[in-house]
C-alpha cells in the first residue's frame, strides 16, 4: 500500500473530528433537557388527566373547534361541574396565560409550529 | 377450442368494453339534483332571520352604529385601497342593493339613499352548493356558517353570490385592525369572509351586535319559525321585499319599505 501511513493516520484524525460531540458529552455528563413548562398558577388539573394532555391535546382541539364552528356545542361540563367554552384564546390560554413559557416553550423544543396564531389573537398581542 | 393471439385480444377487448359499459350505465340514468328546492310554508324548530326597516333606517341616513359594532366585534380591518376592502354589513344606494325592484319613477325617498345589506343566509345558498371543502355550509337553523379552518381562498363562493356579501383577504388584515378584540379570531391572507349572524354571540344567548347596537330599532332578529316572534309578527304586519328574490336563493333577510 503507498502511503498507508498518511492514510491511516488521516483516517484516525477523521474519526476523532467527527466522534468529538459523543466524548464531549461523555465528559460532561450532559443530558437532553426537557422544556421547563411554566404551569398555571391557581388551577390544579387540565381539562383532561395531564398525561393524555400531553399526547393528544392537538386532537382535543381539533374536536373542539369542529363542534364549536360546526356543531354549535360550544359548551362542556367537567366531572366537577365546572362549564367551560371550547374555545382556543378563551379556555386553554386564559388559564394557561403564559404562552411563550408553555406552549411555545414545548413546541420549539419540538420544532412545532402551529399556524393557530395567524388569526387566534395570543393573550397579549403581537405574534410570535 | 383453441384460441390463437388475435382472437383473444378480440375477446379480451369485448370483455373490457362490455364491463365498462356496465358500469357507467346507473351513473348515466341517474337524474340531476334538482337545483333550486321550492319553499314549503314556514319551517319548524328555530329558522333565524333578519327584519329591517329600512325607513327607520333612513330617518337617521349618516348612522354607522352597527356598521361599527361589526367592525369591532368580529376584528374587521379598515383598508385603504377599497380593491381589497373587507365587509361584513355596508351600505349602498338603495338602486343598488334592489336593482330589481328600482326604476325611473322611483320615489325621492329611496332613490340614492342608502339601504343596509350583509349576508341574506339564503335557504337555498348558491355559495354552499360551490364551495369544494364545506367550509361553507348551512346550519340546521339556517345560519349559512363559514368555518375558517377549511377554507383554501378559492373564491368560488365569492363568484356565487349573487349579493357581493363575500370578501376575499387580499392582504394580512392584521396591521389594519384598529384596536384587534381579542375575543374573536382575526382572518389571514387567502380566506374568504363574510357576516356570521354573530354565532358566537347566539351561543351566548346574545342579540347580534348590528342588532345590540342600532338605536332606532330598525333591526329586528328572531326565529321565523315561531309564529309569534317579533319578526313574524313585522312580517305579518307590514309589505316586506326580499333582495333579488328571481334568483331562487330564499334570501332569511326582509326589507320592510
Ligand atoms: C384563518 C384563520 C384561522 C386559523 C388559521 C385558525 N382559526 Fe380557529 N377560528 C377562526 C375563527 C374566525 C373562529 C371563530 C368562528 C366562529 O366563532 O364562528 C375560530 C374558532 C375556533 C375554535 C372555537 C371557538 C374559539 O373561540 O376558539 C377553536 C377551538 C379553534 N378555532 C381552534 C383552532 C386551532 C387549534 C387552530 C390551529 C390548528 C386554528 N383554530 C386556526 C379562525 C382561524
Ligand atoms: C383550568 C385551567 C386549565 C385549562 C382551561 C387548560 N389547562 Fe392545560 N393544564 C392545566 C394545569 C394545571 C396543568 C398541569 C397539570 C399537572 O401538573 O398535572 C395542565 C397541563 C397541560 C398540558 C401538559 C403539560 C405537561 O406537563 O406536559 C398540556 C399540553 C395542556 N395543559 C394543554 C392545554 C390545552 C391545549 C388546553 C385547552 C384545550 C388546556 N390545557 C386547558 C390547566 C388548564
Ligand atoms: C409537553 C409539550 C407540549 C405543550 C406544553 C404543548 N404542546 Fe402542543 N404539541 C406538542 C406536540 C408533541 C405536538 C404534536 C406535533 C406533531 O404531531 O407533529 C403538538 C401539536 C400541537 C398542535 C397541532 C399543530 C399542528 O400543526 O398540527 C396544536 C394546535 C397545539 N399543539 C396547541 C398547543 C397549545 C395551545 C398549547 C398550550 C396551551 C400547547 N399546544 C402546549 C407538544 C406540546
Amino acid at each position: 500500500m503507498y502511503d498507508g501511513g498518511k492514510i491511516i493516520t488521516g483516517l484516525l484524525v477523521f474519526l476523532i473530528l467527527v466522534t468529538v460531540p459523543v466524548w464531549f458529552n461523555a465528559a460532561t455528563h450532559a443530558q437532553a433537557r426537557a422544556p421547563q413548562l411554566k404551569l398555571p398558577e391557581g388551577a390544579t388539573a387540565c381539562v383532561e388527566p395531564t398525561a393524555e394532555m400531553r399526547a393528544t391535546h392537538m386532537e382535543l382541539l381539533n374536536r373542539w373547534r369542529n363542534a364549536a364552528v360546526r356543531s354549535d356545542e360550544r359548551f362542556f361540563t367537567m366531572p366537577d361541574g365546572k362549564v367551560y367554552e371550547k374555545s382556543l384564546s378563551l379556555t386553554c390560554l386564559k388559564c394557561h396565560d403564559n404562552k411563550e413559557e408553555f406552549c411555545d416553550r414545548c413546541h420549539n423544543y419540538l420544532a412545532v409550529s402551529p399556524y393557530c396564531w395567524d388569526c387566534h389573537v395570543e393573550p397579549k398581542g403581537g405574534r410570535s | 377450442m383453441t384460441v390463437d393471439r388475435r382472437g383473444f385480444f378480440k375477446l379480451a377487448g369485448l370483455g373490457a368494453l362490455g364491463l365498462a359499459g356496465a358500469r357507467s350505465l346507473p351513473v348515466l340514468g341517474n337524474p340531476l339534483p334538482s337545483p333550486s328546492p321550492p319553499e314549503s310554508g314556514p319551517p319548524s324548530g328555530v329558522r333565524w332571520g333578519m327584519v329591517v326597516d329600512l325607513r327607520a333606517c333612513l330617518h337617521d341616513e349618516g348612522c354607522q352604529d352597527c356598521i361599527l359594532a361589526c367592525d369591532h366585534a368580529h376584528n374587521i380591518p379598515q383598508l385603504p385601497d377599497r380593491k381589497h376592502e373587507v365587509k361584513w354589513i355596508w351600505k349602498d344606494p338603495y338602486e343598488e342593493v334592489f336593482p330589481m325592484q328600482a326604476h325611473e319613477y322611483l320615489e325621492d325617498a329611496l332613490r340614492g339613499h342608502p339601504a343596509l345589506a350583509f349576508c341574506n343566509h339564503c335557504n337555498n345558498p348558491p355559495c354552499v352548493r360551490v364551495c369544494p371543502t364545506k367550509a361553507t355550509f348551512r346550519r340546521e337553523d339556517g345560519l349559512v356558517m363559514m368555518d375558517w379552518h377549511r377554507c383554501i381562498g378559492c373564491r368560488y363562493c365569492i363568484a356565487a353570490c349573487p349579493y357581493g356579501s363575500r370578501s376575499f383577504n387580499w392582504v394580512d388584515p392584521r396591521p389594519y385592525i384598529e384596536k384587534i378584540d381579542p375575543e374573536f379570531p382575526t382572518r389571514t391572507r387567502g380566506v374568504v369572509e363574510k357576516c356570521n349572524f354573530c354565532d358566537e354571540r347566539l351561543a351566548r344567548n346574545e342579540q347580534p351586535a348590528c342588532v345590540a347596537a342600532c338605536r332606532n330599532g330598525a333591526m329586528t332578529f328572531g326565529n321565523l319559525a315561531d309564529p309569534t316572534s317579533t319578526v313574524r309578527l313585522l312580517l305579518k304586519s307590514r309589505y316586506s321585499i326580499r333582495r333579488k328574490p328571481a334568483l331562487g336563493t330564499h334570501p332569511e333577510v326582509f326589507y320592510l319599505v
